[in-house]
């Protein structure tokens, strides 16, 4: 039986996505070996996702980036230690030049170690990295969307430890009192933090039967499957505009795409050798050019 | 000296409540948010107004200075309320990155500040949130003196571009600053002249700092008041022409002794005009339940307290 042509049309996609991420993943494995420092086991892990959401889920405007972003569809990265994988996506979505991955973490940059609102980098309209906060944002700049009459929505990405925080709580309560529909939170859903896996250091319980409680839509999702991160996206916003904020509890695997970086917490926030790096940029394809 | 009648007994809070919603009225970029505590911050009126732009978020603090951080991404400015503890201390990280680092246009509204909220105690008397926030990079930090100025200065912190931290309090306390002396953020306002010590007051002690200069005025001593009623950015013009004149200068505030009003102008006073500063302010403890009459006194805040830190300080001249 032949595809048909939508179905045609959306392999393509999902092709053109998967080879994007390959080349996101080598600009992460690069960045954080140049610097000898960052974190590549969640920036790996959530690749997939930050490239379905920029290059083809959201509605933005990359070359003319404004901090109200009014009509625009708005990205909050609450975890934000993993910038590698955020700077990545915005340098190549067209936020501002490739060649400036180079001085991630570096004096004087733009690409601060967590990323920031304060050297004016162009994609970024909050400081993150203290966690717990980009919910309460992101639930802020849902509001005022409303007010402003603007139909775009908000997209906010959190860690798994992150939702220890109480804030993510408090944020969780407001959103749905408020009834921010057009709010979808994401929850990157690996399993592990820094001192090991989030069942041993403090387990979260059940996270959907949690947010249902908390008055939110919420849905499930394989992070690492480009296709099955599409269609997830896409049920998400279909369920926006109907009273309830949505969350999408999204499975990943840390360090995915680097053989040696998955299965452990072991490199959330380590750089690797210069063996490492060679080790792991042949796993990754180059797909649109380094930097 | 300058003599500055009682126009009315208001509470600062009500101050506030007037501002907000004068200020609401002549730009619809004004949000307000409110942590369970409306009638306290005399928010009511800005509700019932505009009530699609007013966010009450429940005793949850740390999101709603998120939540404020946010809507500022979308144009708006703005206002949190709740009391000057629940205002800092709780909620520092989130002020210090999503607003202060972020550079976002938030205005963190506090009452009930210092030792004059009186009954609740230590819990929610905070001496330490001037400090808090005048550390941040990028915060301006106003303390107004009475009614009409945080009605003032209310309006006025909206049309400023970036952070605010605008701190008044719980208790009736004499309205003296004309409604129509001009208010202008970062600018020390001479109230009284004088050439023997400069008072250097913010908040509800500046009234205190008149009666004082009225006493000192009786011992033949003449004393300049300054309402500082902008600490960052401190006015520092004003501080070093006011103690190049008079030689000495005492600071009063209903603060801890370290990081409020007098730390700011001892650093000036270091810096540039090294003179005698006495500091009237509570000396590193935490406060208790009384009227704010009796915690004036007990803690060393009151007139007489003013009197006797001006005599002090001009002995050491």
């Amino acid at each position: 039986m032949n595809a048909t042509p939508a179905a045609t049309a959306q392999n393509a996609a999902v092709d053109e996505l998967r080879s994007t991420a390959s080349q996101v993943r080598r600009d992460i494995v690069r960045m954080v070996h140049a610097c000898q420092s960052g974190h590549p086991g969640g920036s790996l892990g959530c690749t997939d996702f930050l490239v379905a959401l920029y290059f083809q889920v959201m509605r933005h405007d990359p070359a003319n980036f404004t901090m109200d972003g009014i009509g625009e569809d708005l990205f909050f990265l609450s975890n934000g230690h993993i910038s590698p994988v955020f700077y990545s996506v915005l340098a190549r979505s067209g936020y501002f030049p490739t060649a400036e991955l180079n001085t991630f973490r570096k004096l004087d940059s733009r690409l601060q170690g967590h990323p920031t609102t304060h050297e004016g980098l162009p994609g970024v309209r909050m400081a993150s990295g203290s966690l717990g906060q980009g919910l309460s944002v992101g639930l802020g700049a849902a509001l005022a969307k409303k007010l402003n009459g603007d139909p775009s929505l908000i997209f906010t990405l959190h860690g798994d430890g992150e939702l220890q925080e109480g804030q993510i709580w408090e944020a969780a309560m407001a959103a749905a009192a408020k009834k921010a529909d057009n709010l979808i939170a994401t929850v990157d859903w690996n399993g592990r933090q820094i001192d090991g896996d989030v069942d041993q250091v403090m387990p979260l319980g059940d996270l959907r039967a949690k947010w249902s409680a908390f008055g939110w839509e919420v849905l499930e999702m394989d992070g690492n499957d480009m296709g099955a991160v599409l269609h997830g996206l896409n049920d998400a916003i279909s369920r926006t505009g109907k009273g309830k904020p949505v969350m999408i509890l999204m499975r990943t695997e840390m360090g995915r795409g680097v053989d040696f970086m998955e299965g452990s917490h072991k490199w959330h926030g380590i750089a690797p050798s210069d063996e490492q790096l060679q080790a792991a940029l042949k796993q990754l394809p180059e797909t649109l050019g380094d930097y | 000296m300058t003599s500055y009648p009682v126009l009315d007994k208001k509470d600062t809070r009500s101050g506030f409540g007037e501002g907000l919603l004068e200020a609401a009225k002549l730009d619809d970029r004004v949000v307000a948010l409110c942590a369970d505590l409306t009638g306290s911050l005399k928010m009511d009126a800005f509700a019932q107004e505009f009530p699609e732009r007013f966010f009450q978020v429940g005793v949850a603090e740390a999101n709603m200075m998120g939540m404020a951080a946010g809507m500022t991404v979308g144009g708006k400015i703005p206002f949190t309320g709740t009391f000057a503890n629940f205002s800092t201390g709780r909620v520092y990280d989130q002020i210090r990155q999503s607003i202060a680092y972020a550079g976002k246009n938030v205005k963190i509204c506090a009452s009930h500040a210092g030792l004059t909220l009186g009954e609740d105690g230590a819990t929610h008397q905070i001496l330490e949130d001037i400090g808090l926030m005048r550390m941040l990079p990028g915060m301006a930090v106003i303390v107004p003196a009475d009614f009409n100025q945080t009605k003032q200065a209310t309006m006025a912190i909206a049309e400023h571009e970036g952070p605010v931290y605008l701190r008044f309090g719980r208790p009736k306390w004499p309205v003296f600053i004309p409604a129509d002396m001009p208010f202008e953020i970062g600018k020390a306002q001479v109230l009284s002249p004088g050439k023997d010590v400069s008072l250097i007051a913010c908040g509800h002690l500046v009234w205190n700092a008149l009666q004082a200069a009225a006493a000192l005025e009786q011992q033949g001593i003449s004393a300049e008041v300054i309402n500082m009623h902008t600490i960052k950015p401190l006015d520092q013009g004003a501080v070093l022409s006011s103690v190049g004149k008079t030689g000495c200068v005492v600071t009063c505030e209903e603060h801890n002794r370290h990081g409020g009003l007098g730390d700011a102008v001892a650093q000036v006073l270091a810096l540039h005009h090294p003179a005698p500063q006495e500091i009237v302010a509570v000396n590193d403890s935490f406060g208790e339940s009384g009227t704010p009459d009796q915690l004036l006194k007990k803690y060393g805040l009151d007139t007489p307290d003013i009197v006797a830190a001006a005599q002090r300080a001009i002995r050491r001249k």
